[in-house]
């Protein structure tokens, strides 16, 4: 029987010097290392794949494949781009990692380049975070400085070298084709796909691109096992993931445990709901780009397969908590500007879509919404999903349709009430 | 105003360092937008005329970038730039109140149209809105100079901007012990170290609640072998065995 929580990644940040290279050597660091590096790199591809490491940054796609898709003995140089542009609303558990563990990140980054033959790595660290941009140049150059990067490193003659490299405030750089064009010195826009970025990624060269985590995990597979990963989690989800659980919860936070585990599982080990008297009313599994949920949902397992029977998806675990207290039309709306504010502007759906949503929704937040914006809102909504290069886009309204869908009475209230029935005050952390 | 003779050499041996990282050059235009926004506080037009030629590009085309990105500011920034998070989460914790009663403490307009920095009349600080800056755990979350002042009420930031403002040192919930300013930040953020980085914790205390459940109730993960020894996972807590 698996205990409930399972810490790996997470296992030892309450050390204080969990982030330094000999905090990380003391709980086994750079282990996995030279196993890997004594497989052949296939090999460890093959391991990553069998382990069934599906991707922690949103979408699930197998890691392992993703690897498998870079062609080999073509000539071009390949790369690796780790994705640390953690910015999707309620998305907190990349940050925390890399302040407190950025070794396991390297160790895994190391694999991983030896595993699809690259020798050069970008870490696109989200620049708003001074303090983990410096434990990360730390860590890498306490890598360096032990031989685990640069010139022939181990003795194998295999080279790598490993940038850290600062984004610039642009929610669109998670996004993994703009992520490279930015990289490549240009404004952050995605790009249209097919050729996929295992074809033509970085300079048009071959190129992986992970989360943070999911090169995180990459060690504990090749040290511990594929069937050690596999055996934790559910059916079809494997392995252990960090749930961040924010919002109207007395113990907010990251908890890390097999992929499955039930948000009243969460709740309960967070000591409950903020406020006595005052439920969950609704939640996002994974970031505001995936659907709302309410609290007939509090038992689906948190995996892919679960989340999605359940009408959203698991997304980054953002478990965002909402009482109700909480306007879900207040929280729509924002999460709607938020999406207007980083449309990158290419596609015109997403970028004028965007505008006329939070046009729309501020009339019904502020009570002066009419039928005709009811029913333009799921209009629009249908206009811009699956008409924009990237996923943002999709995003877009994702928030306002899911709200509709559970609390339509309520946004219509607002019409009725000409304006906002609910106290912006009693939702406060603050509020008693 | 130009650089000087000595500030553009000191300039080119950091712009050529910087370049060196990258398979091809263009990839530095990112970091030398901070190293020359660290030099003046913002990216003037003598700024991007340098990235411009480090690279032998045109200075539209580096205008085109710069504008892009918000961390990258058109005019003088304050010494300390401070941000309310007032994404969805942080917003209903508070940092919607915390925006408001911040800009009133400056005497600015808490309702201007949100592209546009809030500044004190003595320059010194200045505030703007965030977007999401994860860390929800710790909602609401107030940024400066890109450190995290975690669990914030409006008395807090209004002291913090108060403490700012008198320049008295303020120390980051989750960052060094001293606060650095926004020129030093930008210069970390092109990839010069300030030699902080072992400072501060490892981890907040939100970053360690599940942590610190599984060691009182003895929950670990798996081991390869199967018994409950991980070596991931630095075994069971004994004391915590007892407690739960």
């Amino acid at each position: 029987m698996t205990d409930t929580l399972t810490p790996v990644l997470t296992a030892f940040w309450d050390e204080p010097d969990s982030f330094t290279i000999d905090g990380y050597r003391r709980h086994h660091g750079y282990e996995a290392l030279p196993k890997a590096l004594a497989m052949e790199p296939d090999d460890v591809i093959a391991a990553v794949k069998a382990s069934v490491l599906r991707g922690r940054g949103g979408a699930g796609f197998p890691t392992g494949m993703k690897w498998s898709f870079i062609p080999q003995n073509d000539g071009k140089p390949h790369y690796l781009t780790v994705n640390a542009d953690e910015s999707e609303p309620g998305t907190c558990k990349d940050i925390p990692l890399m302040m407190a563990n950025p070794h396991v990140l390297i160790e895994g980054a190391i694999i991983t380049c030896y595993a699809i033959r690259a020798s050069h790595a970008f870490i696109y660290v989200r620049g708003e975070v001074l303090h983990v941009v410096r434990r990360l140049q730390l860590a890498v150059a306490q890598a360096y400085e032990a031989g685990y990067l640069g010139k022939d490193i181990l003795g194998t003659g295999f080279d790598l070298e490993l940038v850290v490299h600062a984004g610039a405030g642009a929610y669109i750089c998670g996004e993994e084709s703009a992520l490279l064009t930015s990289l490549e010195g240009f404004r952050g826009l995605p790009r249209n796909r097919p050729p996929f970025p295992a074809v033509e990624g970085l300079y048009a060269c071959p190129t992986v691109i992970n989360n943070v985590e999911s090169i995180s995990s990459v060690p504990s597979i090749i040290a511990n096992g594929s069937d050690w990963f596999s055996g934790l989690g559910t059916e079809k989800s494997k392995g252990y993931g960090i749930f961040s659980l924010s919002g109207h919860v007395k113990n907010p936070g990251q908890y890390e445990a097999p992929l499955g585990i039930t948000l009243r599982e969460l709740i309960d080990l967070a000591g409950g709901m903020l406020r006595p008297g005052h439920p969950l009313k609704f939640w996002t599994p994974g970031g505001s780009s995936t659907p709302l949920l309410t609290h007939e949902h509090l038992d689906i397992p948190l995996d892919f397969e679960g989340v999605a029977a359940a009408g959203s998806m698991l997304g980054t675990r953002a478990l965002q908590l909402f009482d109700d207290t909480t306007c879900v039309l207040r929280a729509a709306l924002r999460w709607t500007e938020f999406y207007q504010h980083e449309s990158c502007g290419k596609c015109t759906p997403c970028r004028e879509g965007a505008y006329w949503l939070v046009r729309a929704l501020e009339r019904m937040e502020n009570g002066q919404g009419t039928d005709e914006d009811l029913e333009m809102i799921p209009d629009v909504g249908g206009n811009i999903m699956g008409r924009a290069f990237c996923a943002l886009g999709d995003a877009v309204p994702v928030p306002i349709i899911s709200a509709l869908k559970y609390f339509r009475d309520e946004i219509i209230q607002h019409q009725k009430n000409g304006g906002c029935p609910f106290d912006p005050a009693a939702s406060t952390a603050w509020a008693v | 105003m130009p650089f000087s003779e000595e500030t553009l050499t000191r300039l080119k041996a950091d712009a050529a360092e910087i370049t060196g990282r990258y398979p091809r050059a263009r990839s530095a235009l990112l970091p030398l937008l901070y190293l020359v926004q660290a030099e003046e506080g913002y990216v003037s037009d003598e700024g991007m005329a340098f990235c411009a030629e480090v690279l032998g590009i045109t200075q539209t085309e580096v205008r085109g970038v710069a504008s892009f990105y918000t961390m990258y500011k058109h005019e003088p920034a304050a010494e300390y730039q401070v941000g309310v998070c007032i994404n969805t989460t942080c917003a209903i914790m508070g940092g919607d109140q915390i925006w408001s009663e911040l800009a009133e403490h400056l005497g600015g307009d808490p309702h201007n149209d949100g592209h546009h920095d809030i500044k004190s009349p003595d320059g010194r600080v200045a505030i703007e809105r965030l977007e999401c800056n994860a860390a929800c755990d710790y909602a609401p979350v107030v940024m400066v100079n890109w450190e995290f002042f975690d669990n914030q009420t409006p008395q807090s930031a209004k002291q913090l901007v108060d403490d700012l403002r008198a320049g008295q040192h303020v120390t980051p919930a989750r960052g060094p012990s001293r606060l650095c300013t926004w020129k030093q930040a930008n210069r970390i953020l092109a990839g010069f170290g300030d030699g902080q980085a072992t400072e501060g914790p490892s981890a907040g205390h939100a970053s360690l609640v599940g942590l610190k459940l599984a060691k009182e109730r003895g929950w670990t993960a798996p081991s390869a072998n199967g018994s409950d020894e991980s070596p991931a996972a630095a075994g069971k807590d004994t004391l915590g065995k007892e407690s739960s």
